[in-house]
């Protein structure tokens, strides 16, 4: 029988249709690969009784010839998805015990499509951080390995959600973006991960980090199935009022056709000291491709990118330190007593918050405090509007944009610190610049996927990303495509290692 | 560039953010916010003298509905994850005298 885990999404709603296999079957496959992964820490709440309620009812409407767009499919979701009386932490202690009494809008339409959650994953505290180091459950773990055999990080801070299906411990996930948090792991665990357009999908019952800039995304082994499970999450919400109005299209409209006389973008304004070699040349290669697929490569500028990662550290703070301010040990969560209601919040926040997190509620509580409001906000929001205009004068000239998503392959684990150890690899603004190709698009609101178009000498995935203009994702979709097509990306990370018996 | 953060700011920070930092954190705070405050000035050599404050990257108007109830008697599934709860209200540690 084939490897059920090692499916992509289409290959398996194929499965399921011909009946080659059952959900139930489908299900209890990840059920065992997740039991057997535990060491690489992805899962932080396994939900397999879930599961196998869900699998038994997408087999019976399989029967019927009810079945649904992605019945059957097992996948995890990104602990910062409320759903219904399941874990909902965002990997933070003040959520402790946290069981939602509602559902996240996109996680009831992929449930609604006939998606099976198996559990909730990983990622760093309230979505801040880019390793998954920053979780109150500990690192996740990459897959893959470098020769030297250390651990390297899955990124972050959807490093739970990348690393799940990396290892196989589900066929899709849930990450959600507010800076780059979709597209470098994905990036790290050579993966397709997608931002929507902001406000392509619902906010409704995802936790909030920085209400401006957060868009939920999905993960996946292959840009089809990306496309697939933007299906089921895009639309209208009338309980998120950032939700735009707008048709959704067929995602998949554009897949399979070519890209002859597309125009991609190359801004040389994303050539950077910190990029290493491998990922420049990997970036030229993929220019190479696109333009043998019949696409012209274009120069493009985006003058005001390096400061885009100024601009998010002023606002996404900013929005963080309002949005966080309703974690007080009254209504949910973690509660550390006190003598007067004042000393209740001060212990229960000074306690349960990790210290990146409360570090970013203080620069964001400084930048919106009176006298600095118009120094740092106001400006942040000035500029973010030049960086906005950058990319509509591109967007003239050419219709997607290409470049690399990260300046390395991933990274050992404990490499790269926000500087909180006072060590030898201590760099403060290290795991800032994390996001430096990626977030200017994301402060533009724009949709970006990043998939793996190569390998680096140490065997690590290198992961490229292509910008398209406001919701205009199926050009984006069906130019990433044919770079999955010409990059025909195969390698594996080795489980072997990590396999325990379940 | 002068640091921004003193001893006193981040007093005064913490108070508004209504969390407490202990003398050993102090220093590595002001010297972590000073280190990011610094950097991010950078945004000062932008000209930004004509341009609006981007405030939504989407430009739809702000949803309007109905004023009326749409939902409602939830007491139960709001208190469900209350730390502590008495009577249909959430209880805090006495605030009148």
């Amino acid at each position: 029988m084939t490897d059920l885990t090692n499916l992509t999404i289409a290959e398996a709603l194929n499965g399921l249709k011909s009946k080659n296999f059952s959900a139930v079957e489908l299900t209890q496959a990840h059920v065992q690969t997740m039991e057997q992964l535990r060491d690489l820490n992805v899962y932080v709440a396994e939900t397999p009784d879930i599961a196998m309620a869900a699998a038994k009812e997408s087999d019976a409407r399989y029967a019927s010839g009810d079945a649904k767009i992605l019945d059957g499919i097992p996948m995890g979701f990104k602990d910062l998805f409320c759903t219904k009386g399941v874990h909902s932490q965002a990997c933070s202690n003040i959520l402790k015990d946290f069981k939602p009494p509602y559902e996240s809008t996109i996680t009831a339409n992929l449930r609604g499509d006939g998606a099976v959650m198996l559990g909730k994953l990983n990622m760093d505290e309230f979505a801040m951080g880019s390793t998954t180091e920053l979780s109150c459950y500990g690192t996740s773990i990459n897959p893959w390995k470098g020769p030297d055999g250390k651990d390297r990080t899955p990124g972050g801070s959807s490093g739970g959600s990348a690393a799940a299906v990396a290892a196989r411990m589900c066929l899709g996930s849930l990450g959600s973006e507010t800076g780059d948090s979709v597209r470098q792991p994905a990036a790290y665990c050579g993966v397709v991960g997608v931002r929507p357009t902001y406000g392509r999908c619902s906010r409704y019952g995802i936790i909030s980090f920085a209400s401006s800039l957060d868009q939920a995304g999905p993960m996946t082994r292959s840009v089809e199935d990306a496309a697939l499970m933007m299906q089921s999450m895009s639309g209208h919400d009338p309980k998120d009022t950032t939700s735009v109005n707008v048709d959704v299209p067929d995602f998949s409209a554009g897949l399979g056709q070519d890209i002859k006389g597309m125009r991609v973008g190359i801004p040389s304004d994303y050539i950077l000291d910190r990029t290493s070699p491998e990922v420049a040349a990997a970036w030229e290669s993929a220019r190479k491709m696109m333009e043998d697929a019949g696409a012209t490569a274009v120069e493009i500028s985006l003058p005001h990118t390096k400061y885009a990662l100024p601009v998010y550290f002023i606002l996404a703070p900013a929005e963080a330190s309002s949005n966080l301010a309703r974690y007080d040990g009254v209504k949910y969560g973690a509660r550390v007593e006190g003598e007067t209601l004042e000393d209740m919040y001060i212990n229960t926040r000074t306690e349960n918050f990790g210290d990146e997190v409360r570090a970013r509620i203080m620069i964001g509580t400084y930048v919106l405090s009176a006298g600095y409001y118009d120094a740092y906000y106001r400006k942040a929001q000035r500029v973010r509007r030049l960086l906005a205009e950058d990319f509509k004068a591109a967007f003239e000239k050419v219709d997607v944009i290409l470049g690399p998503t990260t300046c390395s392959p991933a990274f050992p684990v404990g490499a790269k610190t926000f500087g909180k150890n006072q060590g030898e690899n201590d760099d403060p603004l290290g795991l800032y610049m994390e996001g430096v190709l990626v977030n200017p698009s994301t402060i533009a609101g724009l949709p970006g996927i990043s998939l793996p178009t190569a390998t680096s000498a140490e065997g690590l995935p290198i992961g490229m990303q292509l910008i398209a203009p406001a919701f205009d994702e199926v050009t984006m979709f069906k130019a990433a495509q044919v770079l999955e097509k010409q990059a025909n990306f195969t390698a594996q990370p080795d489980l072997s290692s990590w396999q325990k018996a379940a | 560039m002068t640091d921004k953060i003193t001893q006193e700011t981040v007093e005064k920070v913490a108070n508004l953010a209504k969390v407490r930092v202990s003398d050993d954190e102090k220093d590595m705070l002001i010297t972590k916010m000073n280190e990011i405050l610094n950097w991010v000035g950078m945004l000062d050599e932008v000209n930004t003298d004509d341009v609006e404050p981007m405030t939504s990257v989407t430009d739809a108007a702000a949803m309007l509905r109905k004023d009326e109830i749409t939902d409602g008697n939830q007491v139960d599934a709001v208190l469900e994850n209350a730390p502590d709860k008495d009577h249909g209200f959430f209880l805090v540690p006495k605030v009148v005298e």
